[in-house]
């Protein structure tokens, strides 16, 4: 495809920890992004979904080239961004923008939401008349629902709800083509949270933008994303088309984090109880042989424990690493339209 | 059959420096014994103030009005000593956060007989067995070796296990779980939900969950309290909350759950607006603002109806002639 913008290949991210004495430190390794590749074409959402510690994060960093990958590349319009000099990277920061979790801890508190969402203009723009920062801003500041003239207040006078609208206005003020929201709903409450994933969705149609939108469940990531990546461990475990993914998951850890999430309906919610998952996650400094999620899995058998299931592509064009996703039918069955 | 807890008329405020924040307004409602119930709402809608008054843990700008009778005796009116008969023993409580909850200098077993010694009265050899069977009970593998381990070095779904343990150490007849899963993942939070939910049916207690989330509550609760702005605007049985809702505050929230059981609905329908402030609150009713059915009596506070199954609701819709 032609409008391809980012193009990820075989990206890994290590952390190297120290633990023990001063004197015979052993040192570990954390792999916290292992081989994970994705393309994402201009205007379309991949959501990527994955437990705490699964390097969802880390990836949002090494997209953003904040931290150098130790293997692999990242790929914004064709130039490996980890190849740049400095200038010419920041120069293509204004291009990639990000909106964080916590909505009140990404803005700072001395700053009025004038200074902050015009922050990035100077920084780019030093020259920039006062008068056109101002229009710019309160431009933004429509354009995410918030009133042109709360412009002079400050964070702490918002709710969690109009600060991360705030956040999201900081980083459309430069016009970028691609937005990474790092869990960008999770401190907020459910009914705020789907004011917000709407206001996404909204401005991604209207402005083309290109977003990765991260979460640590399935269900905020639904209604805004056209494909989804599910990771445990560092690892990609699926990455399909949102239909297909929430219809007829490929993989068993996809399926647990779709049972997982609790449905709003009294019968329905006291008749399931098996979400086809065991233990705990196990500590990413030390992950299992094999598939990583082995020691987790229902469906285990005994290849699984020996080999790493590659992520390869099946007929339909989504990608999956399962040695058992042929066989496997784990169709998720719509209950019925009660209540 | 009579009410274990039943709180009346309960008002909580705050003293700031910009003016008086009113964090709960007049709320009524009992929980029976071995009854779950759920108190709903956004942030700031007063429900975790309503059970810090409860527990006699307001912060010290706090104040406070009406009742809450547990047992037959006013919790509300009694002095620290007095409270400390009961919180812990009879009432307990789990909090949000499991991590910054318990002490991080001391293992879990210090942390857990401690409470059963204080109110039972048991020495440190029955204590700890009585923790060890507790553990097991909630499902923490290999109870004899991990409670000598240290907060940091359980899991954040094996900590709010170690918490729920904690809390029904005394086997308490209330417990207040608030939030005990929102800092989870979700596939904790269904094992958490589970475990609370067969926990349930093994004990008599009473459980009051605080959430945000209809969905958490919906394989859990008996009951279920909406509070909206430091006011109940919804009471009812569980069914009847998510089968019939009669306040136009809970349809919505209904709306906003994204639901996964239905691969095909792809509607998210977000409550508009953003929850009043409390150092200002509207008059009539609070949630005129928001409300898409909002019409002229709404600027009047709307009475609560009750329906002839025990339903109440705070709204002018649907007024019986």
């Amino acid at each position: 495809m032609n409008d391809r913008v980012l193009r990820v290949q075989d990206l890994a991210v290590y952390f190297k920890m120290r633990e023990g004495g001063l004197l015979r430190p052993k040192t570990h390794t954390l792999r916290a992004v292992n081989g994970v590749s994705f393309d994402l074409n201009a205007g379309e959402t991949l959501g990527i979904v994955g437990e705490s510690g699964c390097g969802k994060s880390t990836l949002a960093r090494a997209l953003l080239a904040l931290i150098k990958p130790d293997r692999g590349r990242v790929l914004w319009l064709g130039e490996d961004l980890n190849k740049l000099d400095e200038e010419a990277l920041r120069k293509k920061r204004q291009d990639l923008q990000i909106v964080f979790q916590d909505p009140l801890a990404a803005l700072n508190p001395r700053m009025t939401v004038r200074d902050i969402i015009a922050e990035p203009l100077w920084t780019f723009f030093p020259k920039i008349a006062r008068v056109q920062v101002d229009e710019r801003v309160r431009g933004v500041m429509k354009m995410v629902g918030l009133l042109p003239n709360q412009i002079n207040r400050y964070p702490h006078e918002f709710s969690g709800g109009q600060c991360q609208r705030i956040g999201i206005a900081r980083a459309l003020v430069l016009n970028p083509k691609l937005v990474i929201c790092d869990e960008p709903v999770s401190a907020l409450d459910v009914s705020i949270q789907a004011q917000i994933v709407n206001l996404l969705k909204d401005l991604q149609k209207k402005l083309n933008l290109s977003l990765v939108f991260i979460a640590h469940d399935l269900s905020v990531v639904k209604h805004i994303s056209d494909r989804v990546m599910v990771m445990y461990l560092g690892r990609t475990m699926e990455l399909s088309s949102r239909d297909n993914l929430y219809k007829r998951p490929l993989h068993p850890y996809t399926n647990a984090l779709i049972k997982a999430v609790p449905v709003p309906d009294p019968k329905l919610a006291r008749a399931e109880i098996d979400i086809g998952l065991t233990g705990d996650m196990p500590s990413p400094l030390d992950p299992p042989a094999g598939c990583v999620f082995h020691s987790r899995c229902p469906y285990l058998i005994k290849r699984c424990q020996l080999e790493v299931p590659p992520l390869r592509r099946m007929e339909n064009g989504d990608w999956v690493a399962c040695h058992r996703a042929e066989e496997l039918d784990l169709t998720i069955k719509a209950s019925g339209k009660s209540g | 059959m009579k009410p274990l807890l039943e709180v009346k008329d309960l008002d909580v405020g705050f003293e700031t420096p910009d003016g008086r924040v009113h964090a709960v307004n007049h709320l009524n409602f009992s929980i029976k014994p071995g009854e779950t119930m759920a108190l709903v709402g956004e942030s700031g809608s007063g429900k975790t103030q309503t059970a810090m008054a409860i527990m006699g843990l307001l912060a010290e700008n706090g104040h406070y009005s009406g009742q809450a009778i547990f047992k037959g005796k006013d919790l509300l009116q009694m002095n620290t000593t007095e409270l400390n008969q009961h919180r812990g023993n009879e009432i307990a409580m789990i909090f949000q956060d499991p991590m910054t909850s318990l002490n991080p200098y001391l293992r879990i077993e210090k942390q857990m007989i401690e409470v059963v010694m204080y109110h039972q009265g048991l020495n440190k050899t029955e204590a700890k067995a009585q923790a060890i069977e507790m553990l097991r009970a909630v499902r923490v593998p290999d109870p004899e070796r991990n409670i000598r381990l240290y907060p940091h070095e359980f899991s954040g779904g094996m900590r709010q296990r170690v918490m729920v343990a904690m809390g029904l150490l005394c086997e308490p007849d209330l417990l207040i779980a608030d939030e005990p899963t929102a800092a989870l993942d979700v596939t904790v939070q269904s094992q958490i939900t589970h475990l609370m939910s067969a926990l349930r049916q093994e004990s008599n207690t009473a459980i009051m969950l605080i959430t945000h989330d209809l969905g958490v509550v919906a394989g859990l609760c008996d009951r279920v309290l909406v509070m909206y702005a430091g006011e109940a605007v919804e009471c009812g049985s569980v069914e009847q909350i998510y089968y019939d809702p009669r306040h136009p505050y809970t349809q919505g929230l209904l709306k906003s759950v994204p639901r996964l059981d239905r691969p095909e609905d792809d509607s998210l329908e977000a409550i508009p607006g953003n929850p009043p402030n409390l150092l200002n609150l509207p008059k009539g009713c609070k949630f005129r603002d928001r409300c898409p059915q909002a019409f002229e009596s709404c600027k009047e506070k709307p009475p609560m109806q009750l329906t002839e199954d025990r339903h109440a609701y705070r709204c002018f819709l649907g007024e019986s002639e």
